[in-house]
């Protein structure tokens, strides 16, 4: 049993226009073994899993699943064969109840009751409570994982894949998960486990594959060595140091008090009386689990939902009832989550992308007239700045990579010389030399005197760059403790601990 | 096997050859359409696309161009605006339809006044009605979320039976011996939109047209709103980022194609067709939105297309009288360009590639 | 005075086009798509229903004939929404104009003559007017209860998700399409062949419209769709009655009623459904969105 692998890979490689994703990628995944697959964003990853799972086609090279070749025509194909995966995005119907969700995923799905029934039981032989009959759409992120999880659990899977499964747990959560995970293999199913968060994986993973480039670096032990080798492995080489210095904390620039605003949309989150207070050359980090407000909470500050008066108010005067345009003559700008569709209009060049935002600021429309040419030396100076790498200002933004508009929309903001600057997910989705840049924009930009708040899902990023730190959980925001000395668990209670979930119990 | 993949940028080029691409094709369907029903296609293509500008009636039907183009482009700029916005006004023949009774209903109350106010009075009065029509859809979105969509062509079917209670009750021509019908304002001076330049067919529903194309050309490529307008369309939530509020931009673009289409029914009724009858939609409203499209949303290729397709109706009607084709013929004509546009323009935001196979 | 059960059965009658054609829109939009070609669809079936039935003296074989019909002339759309890449609100309408041309066209020859007789059915209702009731059922428990509506509903919910378990979106979308012209064809035949009895160029007046707002009104399910086009049915069968019993408004104003109504229930039901939180999230997730897999 030992001996034979379940899932072998041999010298994969699948080339998209212009890229290629794969290119010779072979490894071998044992049976009860929990195997990460380690890699920055861009590095072929979802590539390769996608292939396992039947959705794309590989160019060359053959995998052998149980002995047998596997090369599955469809996502169908691959469950049958006993492949089951857990999405880190879109695989859920939110309309649908969480028994209808199962079914869609399972080839052929018992009847209602009996299916409810099933569901029942896995649920509780794992700890991982869950109602069929609601609809998902009502259900927390953690919970959502867990419909994904039993849908895989019921179809009894060889191999099972989890793409970032983390990403939308606290620290507590996760520690159930791979409680939950380690009892599977415990049972002898191997997990392919997608990451790039180091510390989990050097604690929970037995093996690990690192990908750069589309190509396997390198396949160790992740046990036997440090966050710091993995990550030079990762990337390719040591990464800078952050420069934190010189900034001291002035004078209050931006006060919150009482911010209360119901959920915008059906999915939305209601805030919940949030209050804080930002002084001049800080850095204040607000972490939380997604989908707890952090959207709602950067649109209020941005203008793009006003609140009751006396709510938001920069430098002492009360910018509630402003919308985006006013804020930003005054000084409190954002850049939000979602690069592609909010932050930036896909289908425009960078040139129009400025005017987006920096039409008062930087005098690129005046009286309603655009000023094209400024905008184009504006985005020309946002390119050079922040080394975004594009063939000039009339480039689309859809076709720039994840980390370059992300250097660019931030790059966009800075440069205007805010006030105030809060950012939600800054590195979200980028790769480690981008993610640095944009991290050492903020700091230098805390450094000349201006307040910047950073939304992040990421405790590690907001560990190295904020000063004091809040946690934002299903609306409400804590009260700010100072950075140093904060641990991990401490942060974890802060973000709500556990949600509900039990110690898997066997 | 081939395959689509997603273009970053839409070479120039491409935005002018496609809608002449579905021109073309729809000339090719419709020769097959016309063989099929038992005519000569080359000669039915002729008469319809050549004979109405070089042909034997020629300086009748050139005049003529002018006349059915105007109120085409007129609304085709106001509805491309709105369509830029992803804001769907398909109800601008019922615009059109209160734009010709209110501006009518000036010219009928003032009657027979002899002053120099009443003309530009209905011209005010029509654009004021076709907004008011065209803010019905944009204030029930705003309010209550309804589709402006099925609102505004709902409000199509409401504006043709007002039409015809208009034309058989409270502005039946009370000189009229009982027809149904309004007076005929043709025959009243001061109400009247004669041709300005004798043999053109320029009367004052074409200069504005001309001046409806320069202003939206100088709204969507010049100022921040137009600006806001495109952003809107293609990425709603990057426009709020940016401070557009979207009930705004609905008010906006429905007012507007509204006035636009409200004005281009009094140019109407003021003049090529005289008087308020129980058919004074023609479905100009409806052709426009296809002259919108064909123009690709931009007011050059408006104008263009506002004027192949005046082409195509009076070619049509060239084509009823020496060939007895069916009056009908003009609109499977303009659905099937319709058709064909929206298919070639897939070549503007894909290429087509080879399918690799595994 | 007025029969109460003489008055439904006519409600029945005038509800029977659009219910046609809602509940074929409605298995269309949720499985994300949306036809505004419903009006275009109704016509030509309208027109080759009544022509085969005309021409054949089977009223039966007619609508068999709309349906495809309807089928057929949806078939532009499906390829342009499907294939194309093309958007669904353009393509719509583009199926609207064309249907409606095309149907003006090929009438003249039938314009002027009569439809065959049909035998009805119980109740002395038109056998059509049983088999839409009997469609509501059918679809309510296709969509909810059957397998192949759990999958059209999952890729009309989230297309996305339905691709990455591996359901082909575009299979499922261009059955849906078809399914939704042949209702439409249907529904346009029996104005044709059983309420007006003739054919006369552009008769469907905007029902494909109202069909269009009947389905926002269901809140997308079966048995709102019957609500609607009762609603709506008795609307008309009232309008109408109005305008024998001589009152004293003038014809164009009365038959107005059935589309301001259409506005009028739109408007509650679309406040109900902005304001209410409960009520709101019936529309299908992918709704009217393009959806492009890369392979």
């Amino acid at each position: 049993m030992i001996d034979a692998a379940v899932f072998q890979a041999k010298g994969i490689g699948k080339s998209y226009p212009g890229v290629r994703a794969n290119d010779g990628v072979s490894f071998t995944v044992a049976p009860g073994e929990i195997h990460a697959l380690l890699g920055e964003n861009g590095a072929g990853k979802s590539t390769l899993v996608k292939m396992i799972y039947g959705l794309v086609r590989p160019d060359d090279g053959e995998m052998v699943l149980n002995g047998q070749p596997h090369h599955p025509a469809d996502p169908r194909a691959a469950r049958a064969a006993g492949v089951a995966m857990v999405f880190q995005h879109f695989s859920l119907f939110d309309a649908l109840t969480v028994a209808e969700n199962i079914a869609l995923g399972m080839e052929n799905p018992p009847p209602r009751r009996e299916l409810s029934d099933r569901i029942a039981q896995v649920s509780q032989d794992f700890g991982l409570p869950l109602n069929p009959a609601r609809r998902v759409v009502t259900l927390s992120a953690g919970e959502r994982q867990r419909v994904e999880i039993i849908r895989c659990l019921l179809q009894n899977p060889r191999l099972l894949i989890m793409d970032e499964p983390t990403s939308v747990l606290t620290p507590q959560e996760a520690e159930l998960l791979f409680a939950t995970l380690r009892k599977l293999a415990d049972q002898g199913t191997a997990i392919l486990y997608i990451s790039h968060k180091l510390e989990e994986i050097r604690t929970h993973c037995d093996r690990a594959t690192i990908l750069r480039g589309g190509r396997v670096v390198d396949s160790c032990d992740p046990r036997e060595h440090s966050a710091r080798t993995l990550a030079a492995m990762m990337v390719g080489g040591e990464m800078r140091p952050i420069d934190r210095s010189g900034r001291q904390a002035g004078d209050v620039l931006l006060q919150v008090r009482a911010l209360s605003q119901p959920a915008p949309t059906a999915e939305g989150t209601a805030l919940k009386s949030v209050a804080l207070t930002l002084r001049a050359g800080e850095i204040l980090g607000i972490g939380g689990v997604a989908g707890n407000g952090q959207d709602e909470l950067l649109a209020a500050l941005s203008g793009e939902i006003r609140s009751a008066p006396g709510t938001i108010l920069l430098e002492g005067a009360d910018l509630s009832r402003h919308g985006p345009e006013a804020r930003r003559s005054a000084g409190l700008l954002a850049a939000p989550e979602d690069r592609l569709g909010h932050a930036a209009v896909p289908d425009f060049s960078l040139t129009d992308n400025t005017l987006l935002t920096a039409g008062a600021r930087k005098g690129l429309v005046r009286k309603g007239m655009i000023d094209r040419a400024a905008a184009r030396a504006f985005a020309e100076a946002v390119i050079r700045a922040f080394d975004v790498r594009t063939p000039g200002p009339g480039t689309a933004a859809k076709a720039l990579s994840g980390g370059n508009l992300q250097k660019f929309v931030i790059g966009r903001e800075v440069m205007q010389a805010p006030r105030v600057l809060v950012v939600n997910q800054p590195t979200w989705g980028v790769d480690a030399g981008a993610a640095a840049a944009v991290r050492q924009s903020l700091l230098d930009l805390a450094r000349s005197g201006a307040g910047v708040i950073v939304i992040s899902q990421d405790l590690d990023e907001l560990l190295e760059l904020s000063d004091r730190f809040c946690a934002l959980n299903e609306g409400r925001l804590s009260a700010p403790r100072p950075t140093d000395g904060l641990t991990l668990d401490q942060i974890g209670l802060m973000l709500g601990g556990a949600h509900g979930m039990e110690v898997a119990h066997l | 096997m081939i395959r689509l993949v997603p273009r970053s940028d839409t070479p120039a080029l491409l935005q002018v050859a496609t809608p002449v691409m579905a021109v073309l094709a729809t000339m090719i369907a419709g020769g097959i359409l016309f063989a099929i029903m038992g005519y000569d296609p080359v000669a039915a293509i002729k008469t319809i696309f050549w004979d109405p500008l070089f042909g034997l009636a020629a300086s009748y039907s050139r005049p003529q161009l002018l006349v059915k183009a105007a109120p085409l482009i007129l609304i085709a700029s106001g509805l491309a605006v709105g369509f830029r916005a992803g804001i769907w006004n398909i109800g601008a023949e019922g615009q059109y339809i209160i734009g010709a009774i209110t501006g009518a209903a000036v010219a009928l109350a003032a009657y027979p006044a002899p002053e120099m106010w009443i003309f530009p009075a209905m011209v005010i009065a029509g654009a004021a009605g076709g907004w008011a029509w065209g803010m019905i859809p944009a204030l029930l979105r705003n309010w209550f979320g309804a589709s402006e969509i099925l609102v505004s062509l709902m409000l199509v079917y409401v504006a043709q039976r007002i039409a015809a209670w208009m034309a058989f009750g409270p502005m039946r021509n009370p000189e009229g011996f009982g027809m149904p019908g309004s007076r005929n304002l043709q025959q009243y001076p001061a109400a009247s939109n004669p041709e300005l330049i004798a043999g053109t067919g320029a009367h004052w529903g074409v200069v504005a047209a001309a001046a409806a194309v320069l202003a939206t050309w100088f709204l969507m490529s010049r100022h921040i709103r137009g600006f806001h307008i495109r952003a809107a369309g293609t990425a709603p939530r990057a426009a709020r980022f940016a401070g557009v509020r979207p009930e705004t931009l609905v008010a906006f673009c429905l007012g507007l194609s509204g006035a636009l289409a409200g004005m281009a029914g009094l140019f109407e009724v003021a003049g090529p067709a005289g008087q308020i009858t129980d058919k004074v939609g023609v479905g100009y409203g409806f052709t426009a939105i296809i002259v919108a499209f064909l123009g690709r949303l931009h007011p050059v290729g408006i104008l263009l297309a506002g004027l192949l397709l005046a082409l195509t109706y009076i070619g049509g009607e060239l084509a009823q009288l020496t060939m007895n084709l069916p009056a009908a013929t003009v609109q499977v004509f303009q659905g099937m360009l319709l058709f064909f546009l929206l298919g070639f323009d897939l070549l503007t935001r894909y290429r087509i590639a080879r399918r690799v196979t595994a | 005075m007025i029969d109460p059960i003489a008055l439904f059965l006519l409600l029945l009658s005038a509800s029977t086009p659009i219910l046609f054609a809602a509940l074929g829109e409605l298995v269309v939009e949720r499985a994300g798509v949306l036809n505004l070609g419903v009006e275009g669809m109704m016509i030509m079936g309208a027109l080759s229903g009544f022509a085969t039935a005309h021409y054949s003296g089977n009223a039966f074989l007619g609508f068999a004939a709309a349906a495809l019909a309807g089928a057929l002339v949806a078939l532009p759309f499906a390829i342009l929404t499907q294939f194309l890449m093309s958007n669904q609100v353009a393509s719509g309408l583009a199926l609207t104009l064309f249907g409606l041309g095309l149907a003006a066209l090929f009438g003249k020859p039938v314009e002027g003559v009569k439809a065959p007789t049909m035998a009805a059915g119980p109740l002395g209702l038109n056998w059509i007017v049983w088999l839409g009731l009997a469609m509501v059922p059918a679809i309510w428990w296709f969509l909810n209860r059957s397998r192949a509506g759990l999958i059209l509903r999952g890729v009309g919910e989230n297309h996305d998700a339905a691709h990455a378990l591996g359901y082909d979106v575009r299979q499922v979308r261009l059955a849906a399409i078809a399914f939704g012209g042949a209702m439409a064809g249907v529904g346009g035949a029996f104005i044709s062949i059983a309420t007006v009895l003739q054919w006369t160029e552009g008769m469907t007046a905007g029902a494909g419209w109202i069909a269009l707002a009947i389905v926002v009104f269901s809140n997308w399910t079966a048995p709102g769709v019957l609500a609607g086009a009762w609603l709506f049915g008795g609307v008309t069968v009232l309008q109408l009655r109005l305008q024998a019993a001589g009152v004293r408004v003038p014809v164009q104003l009365l038959s107005m009623a059935p589309y301001l109504a259409t506005i009028i229930v739109l408007v509650a039901i679309s406040a109900r459904q902005k304001f209410s939180r409960r009520a709101g999230g019936a529309a299908p997730g992918s709704l009217g969105q393009d959806f492009h897999a890369l392979r």
